[in-house]
């Protein structure tokens, strides 16, 4: 193998994991921030606990957030690094102001937040809270813009072989951008969503818990709005790619030859070797075109008029699509579903409904990890569309056998982390809320008025 | 000044307020089995770093991705250059990163005692890297077109290590002085008489290193052509000097902030030295990188350097309030009632 798949091999690794903790980050900083204000504003001690018991799995879920990012900075220096010399006049702005902004701010308030509880007033330490929501989601506001930079190149030239920032304004207005960070915010809000309500399911099933019920109700509108917000951005997502990248496009529908209109297939069965599908069929008439055009008559180009130098590879790009879309649908459903049930107080004796709530939980996060095989190998060959082959990009003085024990490494360390992690927030999760308040916050600060 | 020097200047900055702050955590972690005797002692001893290492470890990233925005050529060929060494680091960063949200969580000793042994090596292992890579970059690495691509134990020269020694011993010291500040009671006690003994350690390294550079590296040229120069170093070697007598007279806050000066004029000392390159080639040898043909683009540039600008004071005041919220000292008594926030 060479250093280029092994490069690319380890960037997805790398990334995919540190995408596992993120969207939780990005989801239960706002129910957690949430909970704490009625807290603050009701005074109930329900909600303070709530406060705690889910700010808890936040916490043990950020560490990781945090650790892993780490090492996704100093990559693109790493592996990429002729990437990073011929683009960083424009990537490197996003990443520097991310960190500026978002990482100091996190990282601040996440200590006063954590171990603040008897040294400031209850407002402050809400707006600890509020701070951590902002800070989680303008890091992923950043990185996305950098990101959609490179899937679709704006506010930029190229002179003397390397690129030149040119404008700021363009680059910071990317509607690329900005889709994607609505869609991945509101992606991050339903696995918080459904991680709640799967939890909250669990506990419901062995016992009858105002707590839980209180914890599943908040989440269920919540991953309502949020699975409902995911659709319709993703719609408007998917748009914007066909505009942009129509070979992205024509992989994620494994659509092959370009016709005007363009029928949509419901079942389809790719078949690339013969740049064609084997089966498809089931085709809702100008379906594709609106899709892809927002118009009837719309032009679809297919596969087949792409340069075969420029074509990613179809399978795991159509397969992941059509997962996350139908991942999408069910969540919409179960949205639906679990708010309407919430209503009566008999919901708890709907033991089926709570089950599929518990088995719904991971898969959110299923979703969020193929939604990015699309994004990525989505953009293959190009490591900036259309400007930089991923190939040209790779490092040339780091060696196979480098990366290869840097895969083979950080493999093992995240396997080890991963499975802790995951071991922590089970056994947490299982045990449920701390009931002694007193652990928590010292006897004189709970009795104090707000 | 032009736009490529002052950034430079904040890179220099960043790095400077990285080692001063997140050189008391590693301090901490690395004296963490030899001072901290009991278990509420050790949980002292984490406690008093908690809420604020990973504000000081943001300073590292915001350092790498400063070099991204404003040099990126440097920061290519620096860090891949060094791959194998950054992996290591980034590797022993993560393991320390991760002890202060899982040590707690299980009361079982063979849990936590392995958890102690995590946290100490990765204390101890990313500051005598960092010495390693900065020594590397002193000297000057053999560049092709691409960067370094030789061999990973070149990265072992005696002056490297060296200076990687020199950067455990600043820590050591600074973290002993950062317990002596937080803490009370017999750990107070055994961290100020450490601090008062690796002092000496610190001086003498020091005193090798200062007179080792000369001949391994070419950062005193710059001294020789702008005398001025010379108060960074010799205010460094001033407040390692009151440091001591800080100590002695048991003044420990003010012993700590004249260690944090230390260390940012130590850093300081090193990069005008380095100035203007940030990568220079072995031997004074052809193909080094420097400020001028690593920089962005002019308007990339002034977009890094109103982000530093505008936030850089921001981050200073707020991080600066978390200290506040955290003053005095820790005692047992907060780690015992609040077992799992410690
Ligand atoms: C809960 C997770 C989740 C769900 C249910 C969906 N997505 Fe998604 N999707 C993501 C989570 C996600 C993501 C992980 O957040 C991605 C990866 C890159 C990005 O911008 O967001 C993504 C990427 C992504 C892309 C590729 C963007 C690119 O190439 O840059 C498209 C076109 C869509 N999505 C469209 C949809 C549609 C039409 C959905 C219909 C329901 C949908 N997604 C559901
Ligand atoms: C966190 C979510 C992300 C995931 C799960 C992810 C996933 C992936 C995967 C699977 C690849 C390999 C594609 C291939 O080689 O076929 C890849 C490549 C890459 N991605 Fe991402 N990515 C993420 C976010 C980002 C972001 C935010 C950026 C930039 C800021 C980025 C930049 C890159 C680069 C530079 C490569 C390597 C070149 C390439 O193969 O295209 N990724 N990513
Ligand atoms: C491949 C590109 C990426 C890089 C280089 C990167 C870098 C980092 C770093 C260094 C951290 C640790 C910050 C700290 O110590 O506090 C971090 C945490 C985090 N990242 Fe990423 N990340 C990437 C992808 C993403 C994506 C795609 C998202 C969201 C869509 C994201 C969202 C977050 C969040 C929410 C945190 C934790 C909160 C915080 O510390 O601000 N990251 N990331």
């Amino acid at each position: 193998m060479s250093t280029l798949e092994l490069s690319r091999m380890q960037f997805g690794m790398t990334t995919m994991f540190h995408f596992i903790f993120v969207p939780l980050i990005l989801g239960l900083s706002v129910l957690v921030a949430v909970m704490e204000t009625q807290y603050v504003r009701t005074g109930n001690r329900l909600y303070l606990k709530m406060t705690k018991f889910w700010g808890r799995l936040f916490l043990i879920n950020f560490a990781l957030g945090v650790v892993t990012g780490l090492f996704l900075e100093f990559q693109f220096g790493m592996n990429w690094s002729r990437f990073s010399g011929f683009a960083g006049d424009v990537f490197g702005a996003p990443l520097a102001i991310e960190s500026l902004v978002t990482f100091f701010l996190e990282s601040s308030f996440i200590g006063v937040w954590v171990l603040g509880w008897n040294r400031v007033s209850r407002r402050t330490h809400l707006f600890a809270a509020w701070m951590l929501v902002l800070g989680a989601n303008l890091s992923a506001l950043w990185i996305l813009l950098a990101n959609a930079w490179m899937q679709h190149p704006v506010g930029m030239q190229i002179s003397q072989g390397r690129v030149r920032m040119v404008d700021f304004l363009a680059f910071f207005t990317n509607p690329y951008s900005w889709l994607k960070f609505l869609h991945t915010m509101f992606a991050g809000f339903v696995v918080a969503a459904f991680f709640v309500t799967g939890i909250s399911a669990y506990h419901l099933l062995k016992r009858h818990s105002e707590f839980f019920i209180r914890s599943f109700k908040m989440a269920a509108i919540f991953g309502l709005i949020s699975s409902f917000m995911v659709f319709l951005v993703g719609d408007e997502h998917a748009y914007e790619v066909a505009q942009t990248q129509p070979a992205k496009l024509a992989a994620m529908e494994s659509y092959w030859d370009t016709r005007q209109p363009a029928d949509y297939n419901l079942l389809v069965i790719p078949w690339p070797g013969h740049n064609n599908n084997l089966i498809q069929t089931l085709s809702l008439p100008w379906g594709e075109s609106l899709l892809a055009t927002h118009s009837f008559g719309g032009k679809v180009t297919g596969m087949n008029d792409i340069p075969a130098d420029e074509r990613p590879p179809v399978i795991p790009v159509f397969i992941s699509f059509r997962l996350m879309v139908g991942l999408g649908l069910l969540f919409m459903l179960l949205g639906l579903a679990a708010v309407y049930f919430v209503r009566k107080p008999r919901f708890v004796r709907r033991r089926w409904f709570l089950w599929v709530m518990l088995a719904a939980l991971p898969l959110p996060y299923v979703a969020c990890e193929l939604g990015w095989v699309v994004a990525e190998v989505g953009r293959q060959p190009w490591i900036v569309y259309h400007v930089l082959r991923t190939a040209a990009g790779v490092s040339a003085n780091v060696s196979v056998s480098q990366v290869l024990a840097s895969l083979i490494g950080l493999g093992l360390v995240y396997a080890a982390l991963a499975s802790t992690d995951v071991y922590l927030l089970i056994k947490l999760a299982r045990e449920g809320p701390d009931e002694d308040l007193a652990r928590i916050i010292s006897p004189e600060m709970l009795r104090r008025p707000r | 000044m032009k736009l490529e020097t002052l950034l430079f200047v904040s890179w220099g900055f960043l790095w400077a307020g990285y080692f001063a702050l997140d050189g008391y955590d590693f301090g901490v972690g690395a004296l963490f089995e030899l001072l901290g005797r009991s278990s509420v002692e050790r949980r002292l001893m984490i406690g008093s770093i908690s809420p604020v290492w990973n504000g000081n470890e943001v300073w590292l990233i915001t350092a790498g991705a400063v070099t991204f925005a404003a040099f990126p050529r440097a920061y290519a060929t620096i860090f891949s250059s060094f791959y194998s060494l950054l992996l290591l680091l980034v590797g022993a960063l993560i393991l320390r990163g991760v002890v202060f949200e899982f040590r707690g969580e299980l009361k079982d000793p063979r849990w936590t005692g392995a958890w102690d042994v995590a946290f100490a090596a990765g204390s101890i292992v990313p500051p005598f890297l960092f010495g390693v890579i900065f020594g590397n970059v002193f000297r000057g690495l053999a560049l092709g077109a691409d960067g370094f691509s030789g061999s990973f134990f070149a990265f072992f020269n005696p002056y490297s290590l060296l200076t990687g020694i020199l950067f455990l011993a600043l820590f050591l010291h600074h973290g002993a002085q950062w317990l002596s500040v937080k803490t009370g009671g017999a750990l107070k006690e055994r961290a100020e008489e450490a601090a008062g003994r690796i002092w000496y350690g610190v001086l003498l390294i020091g005193a090798l290193f200062a007179v080792y550079t000369s001949y391994a590296t070419g950062l005193y040229s710059n001294y020789v052509n702008h005398p001025g120069w010379l108060v960074v170093p010799l205010a460094a070697v001033a407040a390692l000097l009151f440091n001591k007598y800080l100590l002695l007279i048991k003044n420990d806050l003010a012993a700590f902030l004249a260690s944090a000066a230390a260390i940012v004029l130590f850093v300081f000392f090193a990069l005008a030295g380095l100035y203007p390159s940030l990568l220079p080639a072995a031997d004074g040898g052809a193909g080094g990188i420097t400020i001028d043909n690593a920089a962005a683009g002019s308007y990339a540039l002034v977009i890094a350097a109103a982000a530093l600008i505008i936030f850089m004071p921001l981050v200073i005041a707020y991080q600066l309030w978390v200290y506040g919220v955290f003053k005095g000292r820790l005692l047992e008594e907060d780690v015992t009632r609040d077992e799992e926030a410690y």
